[in-house]
């Protein structure tokens, strides 16, 4: 057991510092050309795709590495390496594994460059929570696929070029998972149709999608045709050691002990009140758990074994700590913590009003906490599935 | 980076579980912990042999000079079956000749602990709920090179198998005048008793001190050094229950896993409904979240002391609040059965009652977590 880091990846990590350093001034004094200077600088240093082949444009470096500059650029609270979201998480990672080479060839740069935005068709009205379930129909017509019907919960949909998209091509099948199919869609396609869903929190970002039949080339199947969900649980499957959502709830943490700082409690001194030092202090252990969970998951991929099931731990905790800095934040604020932004007397800009409105995103869009357990239930506890 | 273990550790661990399955069985636990001794001396003598005991006292002082993430594995093992002996107070005891004996207290002393002839305790506080020198009150008064002793040291680790113990003493009332020292158990006005305690595998009572003196050899530190001395035997004493608690909340809960899978209620297991399967899922979580905590946190015991204290209060914390309610949920889930003294799940109950208050409970740990963590 050792958690210290080899001569090489001290060695790296100062690396990363030291272009911290040097390119990533505070927010406030980043004039108008930075975001693009800055994406043209890690991109040259091959840190987008970090762990990607350096044959299609990644950086082709190991886990460990990947790990170090997550967390480096996380604590620094750098912007992204690459504005590409889901291109970069997942969709890129799925072209790599099961994409011809001409897929790679036309695909992975552009995501590297963070050219234009990928958006995910996985969830239908009616199938959520089970994915696999899905209806959403696609039949082979000479050299094109004609898709029918409707997905939901499409985030950035109305912003992206390209869809990954997953159709029903096999409707008689014994088992569900099989019978699908995985497609790259362009978004301008005539019959696809984009109705935006306003959330809780007041913004649009996801949207459902109807496809009235759209054509789609048959080149455009990532995958075989009816073995599309391995395609997505090899996606999905790209679980990290969860790191750099450590690094981004200590953060958190400390904007809520900040706060806490300055709050007045029943009259006194939020700090000098026994209950919210320990809750702070339970959150916080929580997130320490997390990270040596995630340096436990990391061993694993050193040794070059997969995760799979064991990430629900921290997905569990990552959930409870969303939603709970958000009440506590707003428990701090006390009567005045109703107060949201676009009003004068929000407290911190309303930036925590917002924060206790946005935990869905995180708490459900990755697979909700009851899902999570039924997976540890019965992938790792071995119980009898429902 | 590397959170596993090599080797080494694989086969000790792989070593300590045979023993004890073969050995030492919840059967037989059941028969020790109603004997007055409440463990073998037998089982003593072979795991001392084993250089279990002497885990991690150095090899100059025939120990095996190995570390706490290694003495971890021990106690996981030991907590798995419940196994009851004097292990984490002599370990404790050693521990604190380790770093604040001199080279002849150490030379005197800790062969014998290592070898298992002798046992150690903490007997360091009046009022065992008052962390920290506040809950030092026995008053040592004056001779030149000795300080005589009369007090009560209460909530005392195995008091009665013990023969060596390090006491409290307070030699002034500024708080940090205290002193830790010596105690031979066989010396006169030493009485020890213990007393039925809601975990029978764990003893705990009183050490009673009469007019004892202590000589300049028997003292191990006093003033600042010995108030920084409580600071670690505090982290180190709640690494070690945290170790065995991740053993026992294992054992509790593999308990109610096969429980669930084999028990069937309206014509389905038990485990397939969600109401079961969830907290069982729960339980997994904690334990797993408390082991990665209390193996960091043994980790800075050997290598980064800085670390230890909040490691330590983060491992316990989490652990004192998660056992406690495994137990409980153990024994909910097994039904009625689960209230038998004839089913096990209750002795895993019980061992979290000796789990939540030892050298600290949550909320102890939480406040150091939160002082350490700048509020």
């Amino acid at each position: 057991m050792d958690f210290d880091l080899s001569p090489e990846e001290y060695a790296f990590r100062d690396e990363v510092r030291r272009f911290l350093d040097e390119h990533l001034p505070p927010a406030d004094r980043r004039g108008p050309g930075f975001m693009e200077a800055w994406l043209r600088k890690v991109r040259e240093r091959r840190w987008v795709g970090f762990g990607w082949p350096e044959e299609y444009g990644g950086g082709g470096a190991s886990v460990m590495k990947q790990a170090i500059l997550r967390e480096e650029m996380t604590k620094r609270k750098a912007p992204p390496l690459g504005t590409c979201i889901m291109g970069l998480q997942w969709v890129g990672p799925a072209i790599i594994q099961y994409g011809t080479e001409a897929q790679k060839r036309r695909f992975i740069p552009d995501i590297l460059d963070s050219k234009y935005q990928w958006c995910t068709g996985y969830s239908e009205p009616a199938t959520g929570s089970d994915l696999a379930a899905l209806q959403c129909k696609a039949v082979r017509d000479g050299d094109v696929y004609v898709v029918n019907g409707q997905k939901i919960w499409t985030s950035i949909a109305m912003w992206s070029k390209w869809m990954i998209l997953l159709v029903r091509t096999t409707t008689q099948v014994e088992n569900k998972h099989d019978g699908i199919t995985c497609l790259l869609v362009e978004m301008d396609r005539p019959g696809i149709e984009v109705r935006p869903i306003r959330n809780m929190a007041g913004a649009e970002i996801f949207a459902e999608v109807f496809f009235d039949n759209v054509r789609v080339p048959a080149d455009q199947r990532l995958g075989e045709e009816d073995d599309g969900w391995k395609v997505t649980v090899s996606a999905l499957a790209h679980e990290r050691s969860g790191i750099s959502e450590v690094t981004s709830l200590m953060r958190t943490l400390e904007d809520v002990k900040a706060l806490a700082r300055m709050c007045v409690r029943h009259g006194r001194p939020a700090l000098e009140d026994a209950a919210i030092r320990r809750r702070i202090a339970r959150a916080e252990t929580r997130i320490e758990a997390m990270r040596l969970n995630g340096l436990r998951f990391l061993t694993r991929q050193l040794r070059g074994e997969p995760l799979s099931s064991e990430t629900s731990i921290n997905k569990l905790h990552r959930a409870e700590l969303e939603i709970e800095l958000g009440e506590l934040a707003l428990e701090l604020e006390g009567s005045r913590g109703q107060y949201t932004r676009g009003g004068p007397a929000a407290v911190a800009g309303g930036r925590w009003q917002q924060f206790a409105l946005s935990w869905p995103e995180v708490v459900i869009g990755g697979g909700t906490p009851n899902i999570q357990k039924n997976i540890i239930a019965e992938r790792i506890l071995g119980l009898p599935k429902d | 980076v590397n959170f596993g273990f090599t080797e080494e550790q694989q086969l000790l661990r792989r070593q300590i579980r045979r023993f004890l399955d073969d050995r030492c069985p919840l059967a037989e636990v059941r028969r020790l912990m109603e004997t007055d001794a409440g463990y073998s001396q037998e089982l003593w003598r072979e795991m001392s042999g084993l250089a279990w005991v002497g885990l991690t006292v150095p090899e100059e002082f025939g120990g095996a000079g190995l570390g706490w993430v290694d003495l971890l594995i021990v106690l996981e093992e030991t907590g798995r079956t419940l196994f009851p002996s004097p292990l984490i107070a002599t370990t404790l005891a050693s521990a604190a000749l380790l770093r604040a004996g001199s080279e002849s207290q150490q030379r005197r002393f800790l062969p014998a602990l290592a070898d298992g002839s002798a046992i150690g305790t903490l007997a360091i506080h009046d009022d065992p709920d008052t962390p920290g020198p506040g809950g030092i009150t026995m008053r040592g008064t004056g001779a030149a090179g000795g300080l005589r002793v009369s007090g009560t040291k209460r909530v005392v680790m195995d008091p009665e198998a013990a023969t060596l113990a390090i006491v409290g003493i307070r030699t002034g009332e500024a708080p940090e005048e205290i002193a830790l020292a010596l105690i031979d158990c066989s010396a006169p006005g030493v009485h020890a008793e213990a007393f039925p305690t809601m975990d029978r595998t764990k003893r705990l009572g009183n050490l009673t001190l009469t007019d004892v003196t202590t000589d300049r050899e028997a003292l191990l530190c006093s003033g600042p050094a010995a108030v920084r001395m409580l600071d670690v035997l505090e982290s180190l004493g709640a690494v070690a229950v945290t170790g065995e608690a991740v053993g026992a909340a294992e054992g509790a809960h593999a308990l109610t896993v096969v429980y669930a899978r084999d028990r069937r209620q309206f014509g389905r297991p038990i485990g397939q409904y969600q109401g079961v399967k969830h907290p069982l899922a729960e339980m997994y979580v904690d334990i797993e979240s408390f082991k990665s905590l209390v193996y960091f946190a043994a980790w800075a015991a050997d290598r980064e002391p800085a670390a230890l204290p909040r490691a330590a209060s983060c491992a316990k914390a989490y652990a004192a609040e998660a056992f406690a309610r495994i137990g409980i949920d153990g024994v909910q889930l097994h039904g009625a059965v689960g209230y038998t003294d004839e089913f096990d799940i209750q002795l895993y109950l019980k061992r979290a009652k000796w789990v939540r208050p030892a050298f600290g409970d949550a909320d102890h740990h939480y406040d150091r977590v939160a002082t350490l963590g700048a509020l």
